[in-house]
């Protein structure tokens, strides 16, 4: 495991610009075309992002709320990925609920939208924006 | 609202209708009522002298291989009440006021301005001395059948009176209740009404080569005590039969007292004389089933009762159908022998009749024509042994198409030139194809028309084939015939991604041996998608890769496709933790596993509780637990159990022969040695196993997809049962087979099952949609019709040789490992997954 390494690459992270991007990790921690969650700590608070990586697709990169309003259950991240209707999508393990990779928004309800956050490449490493 | 002596002054109240009796027709009626806008004239209320709402008499044995009084109802709980029609179950009505147009009951009186009695009929029992004795019972209502399982639980065998249709039904619910079962018919043959000596004689042998004794031309005299059952039948000859269980089921007889006592015209032998409107001699009064009396013949199948059921309902809303008599004609299966009648099936009813018979002593199948002097119409037919021809012979009756030049080829084998089977292109539109709800071919095509896409859409619209059921296969070919000659091509693609079926996709990865998902997405997946796949289609195909290829399914290339319980090898549950069960083959387990089992839970502070399936699962492990919990269990012996995956889950087993002192064959060994052949095996849904070690059946094997039951001679397989939401009894496919047939048979059934079913079908629901049944079943599995037995056994041997535990696996590499961190950038465990404790354990808050 490199979850120690990890720790210490995240306590690097300059902190007091934490509205501005911050390194989550590598291309290494990703899984092609399914998702990982990660910790966040933000100015609201703490928050848990699922990262979804589907590479020669699209933005490749996605994060939206770990959380699953059905279920309220901190899960999205081990959902199926895949495309309906034209878009990428994952669907929560637990009740199989579809999300939008691109604005988190429920097919089943439209009014449940999971949040998301902008996330790219810097190299090989990973960065979000929150 | 209570109807009791409601005032019927009041203009704008509708009139009241009484309808007395809720069996099938009874049902039937206000079926008709609620449907067509009967309740605008009407308040209705129904009589139903048992506990039960109307419920499916037809499948009334059913009742003993698995089905309970809730499926066997014609409707949900709440539909009379949801409808605006009261039911009354359990009120007996006990005189009816004519001249005060009341209906009494013990409960109280009830005005009606139209009556109807659909009373039904009841069991006659002989006039034998004896015949009231405890154990003596018939069989006619779910309480009927409740007396005789509970009379049967002290009986080693019983004896049915009557070997008529009925009769054989009865006959074949006390063999099922493991009775040793005698029949005893008045008459030279079985089934006298439906049969001649020919087909009688024959239909003996096939009855007694089951086990069940036949005695023909027995007249009962009396019953007393026995010696060393608890009843002897004494005969005319003063031979007597000893048993401890005796079902009277020697015909019916119309439940017309209460009619009879009101004074209605009643039939010389009973019935309640009706005319083509169901109406009696009192105009208000109608009456409508097996208690009618229609130009002098009671009908005792349930296809009248609905047509006199319409008909009644015609003539309570001003309308003009008639009950016009009708056909008899019937195909059965009694103690799973095939016997059919149409028309005038003896050819006694029209002179200079002619007659072709077919007899084959080998196969044991008869079949007899009867067919008008001119040989171009058939006026009748008989078929015992085979139905085969049964659908096509009755559209040559019932809508008088001319038959072909050779007539005698109908009743020949196909092998030996026998002609064709009718295709439902052939048939009129006026051909009747369901006659219990009146739908013809015409109806069909209208619903088609109108916008029915499927056999489930013309079900629905028409109720064909949801009577008796036994138009199903012609419904089906109709349906089919007619949609594909409207071009409409059924679309049965897996989902967006693909345009196949599960089983087209499983055809293709294994002829073009293609080993992942993108491959097969980039050459076979619909242009149209962004080839992502979906939820759908990626679980179904990592299921079929695996079943061809047996790769670990956590390898890179499958690992995306993986539903999050594959992925993780663990059973999510609601707050996100996992539950682990380790493999406890045949739920055999030594202490030493036992502790080391405990002393997991314990440290990881894990859930425990015993499952159906016998073995221990353990609940709350978080994520990143888990593979430090399996590095344990796999260093204390255990195995992963793929309680997560839709393959394999357990072989359950009685203690058998090792220590039960009923036991004949060693359960658990072969329980154990199954569940290790086949662990591993990713199938369409789960599979479940069962072996028992007696026919005690402790182990409950008839309710799992295979089930095994010891035998003094070997082992019985049972196939396709079914416990959770939708109970199915397994069915007996093969008995008194070694060690080695057993695997062999189960090996080819298992593989034939992962090749052919859709995705998430479990063997029960697979084997209720097969076309041909558990006949086809049998004859690709058992007699290799499909010449493919060869490439079962290979495809199953390869599964099995390339076995691997995926835990063990999976910890001994550091990569897959990586996917079980709850976060990849921070090593806390989910701090929201909160915990409580009860019971001494903790659960999710």
């Amino acid at each position: 495991m490199t979850a120690t390494a990890l720790k210490k690459e995240m306590d690097m992270v300059d902190v007091q610009n934490s509205q501005a991007w911050q390194k989550v990790c590598s291309k290494a921690d990703l899984v092609e075309f399914s998702g990982v969650a990660a910790w966040l700590e933000t100015t609201e608070g703490p928050a848990q992002v699922a990262i979804f990586y589907l590479p020669g697709k699209g933005d490749e990169l996605y994060a939206l709320d770990h959380f699953d309003p059905f279920s309220n259950a901190n899960v999205i991240a081990r959902g199926i990925v895949g495309d309906i209707k034209g878009a990428a999508v994952v669907a929560s393990p637990i009740y199989k609920q579809h999300f939008r990779l691109d604005d988190g928004q429920c097919l089943e309800d439209e009014e449940v939208k999971l949040r998301t956050w902008k996330i790219a490449f810097k190299g090989d490493e990973v960065w979000i924006e929150g | 609202m209570s109807t009791k002596s409601m005032s019927t002054q009041n203009t704008t109240t509708p009139e009241q209708l009484i309808i007395i009796g809720n069996g099938m027709v009874g049902h039937h009626l206000v079926e008709q009522l609620v449907d067509n806008g009967g309740l605008e004239h009407y308040q209705v209320t129904v009589f139903g002298e048992e506990r039960h709402r109307a419920y499916d008499r037809v499948h009334l044995s059913e009742y003993f291989s698995g089905r309970d009084a809730e499926s066997l109802a014609l409707c949900d709980a709440d539909y009379y009440a949801t409808s605006g029609v009261e039911l009354r179950s359990g009120e007996s009505v006990i005189e009816i006021d004519r001249t005060t147009h009341e209906v009494i009951t013990d409960q109280g009186r009830y005005h009606y301005d139209r009556l109807v009695l659909a009373t039904g009929s009841f069991p006659f029992v002989p006039p034998i001395p004896g015949n009231d004795r405890d154990g003596c019972l018939v069989y006619r209502t779910l309480d009927d059948l409740d007396a005789i399982q509970a009379a049967a639980e002290n009986a080693t065998n019983g004896v049915v009176v009557g070997g008529g249709l009925l009769g054989l039904e009865a006959a074949n619910a006390l063999r099922g209740l493991n009775l040793d079962t005698a029949v005893v018919e008045f008459a030279s043959r079985l089934m006298p009404m439906q049969v001649d000596s020919e087909g009688g004689e024959l239909l003996r042998e096939k009855i007694e080569s089951l086990g069940v004794q036949v005695l023909t031309e027995r007249a009962t005299q009396r019953i007393e005590d026995g010696d060393n059952s608890l009843h002897r039948m004494v005969f005319q000859d003063e031979k007597v039969l000893e048993t401890d269980l005796i079902v009277f089921s020697a015909g019916i007889r119309p439940r017309d007292q209460l009619a009879r006592a009101c004074g209605l015209e009643i039939g010389e032998r009973g019935g309640i004389v009706v005319d083509d409107q169901c109406q009696t001699s009192d105009p208000a009064i109608l009456a409508i089933g097996e208690v009618a009396l229609w130009n002098q013949s009671i009908f005792g199948l349930v296809a009248p009762g609905y047509q006199m059921a319409k008909a009644a309902f015609s003539t309570l809303t001003g309308g003009d159908t008639h009950f016009g008599g009708a056909d008899m004609s019937t195909k059965l299966k009694l103690l799973g022998v095939d016997v059919g009648s149409i028309g005038d099936a003896h050819g006694n009813q029209n002179p200079g009749a002619r007659m072709f018979r077919y007899l084959d002593p080998i196969k044991q199948e008869y079949r007899k024509l009867v067919v008008s002097s001119d040989g171009k119409k058939l006026l009748g037919a008989m078929m015992v042994g085979n139905n085969s021809v049964y659908d096509t012979l009755l559209q040559y009756y019932s809508n008088g198409i001319e038959l072909p030049d050779e007539s005698a080829s109908l009743i020949l084998p196909q092998s030996s030139g026998g002609a064709p089977i009718l295709g439902p292109g052939a048939l009129p539109e006026t051909a009747m194809i369901c006659s219990c709800h009146n739908v013809t071919k015409g109806d069909i095509c209208g619903t088609i028309d109108a916008g029915a896409v499927d056999l489930g859409g013309v079900k629905s619209a028409t109720k064909a084939s949801t009577g008796c059921g036994g138009c199903t296969a012609l419904l089906k070919s109709v349906v089919d015939h007619e949609l594909e000659a409207r071009g409409v091509e059924v679309d049965k693609s897996i989902c967006e991604h693909f345009a196949h079926t599960r089983q087209e996709l499983y055809d293709i990865v294994r002829v073009e041996g293609i080993k992942t998902f993108t491959d097969l997405i980039e050459k076979h997946g619909n242009a149209d998608t962004h080839r992502l796949g979906c939820d759908i289609c990626k679980p179904a195909v990592a299921s079929i890769l695996a079943s061809c290829f047996n790769e670990p399914i956590t390898d890179a290339a499958h690992i995306p496709l993986q539903d999050t319980n594959d992925t993780f090898m663990a059973n999510i549950q609601k707050n996100g933790t996992y539950s682990v069960v380790p493999r406890v083959a045949g739920g055999e387990i030594t202490p030493d596993k036992l502790i080391a089992l405990g002393e997991v839970a314990k440290k990881y502070d894990l859930y425990s509780k015993v499952t159906g399936g016998q073995r221990i699962d353990l609940f709350g492990a978080r994520l990143e637990d888990l593979p430090d919990i399996w590095s344990e269990l796999i260093a204390a012996g255990f195995e992963t159990g793929h309680a997560y995956g839709k393959s394999l889950r357990t072989v359950k087993s009685c203690v058998g022969s090792t220590w039960c002192r009923y036991g004949v064959q060693d359960s658990v060994g072969m329980a154990i040695w199954l569940e290790n052949r086949y662990k591993g095996l990713r199938s369409p849904h789960k599979i479940k196993f069962g072996v028992s070690g007696c026919t005690r059946e402790c182990a409950e094997a008839q309710s799992k997809d295979i089930g095994i039951i010891a035998t003094e001679n070997g082992w019985n397989l049972y196939v396709c049962g079914n416990g959770g939401m939708r109970p199915r009894h397994a069915e007996l496919f093969a008995t008194d087979l070694d060690d080695e047939q057993l695997y062999r048979t189960i090996d080819r059934f298992l593989m034939f099952y992962v090749r052919t079913a859709d995705r998430l079908q479990r063997t029960s629901v697979w084997r209720e949609n097969l076309d041909g049944g558990l006949d086809y079943l049998k004859e690709v599995i058992l007699e290799d019709s499909l010449g493919i037995n060869e490439e079962l056994d290979r495809q199953m041997q390869t599964v099995v040789d390339t076995y691997q535990c995926e835990w063990a696996d999976a910890i001994s590499d550091p990569e897959k490992l990586k996917r079980f961190r709850s976060f990849v950038n921070d090593d806390r465990p989910d701090p929201s997954i909160i915990m409580t404790s009860e019971r001494g354990q903790l659960r999710p808050a």
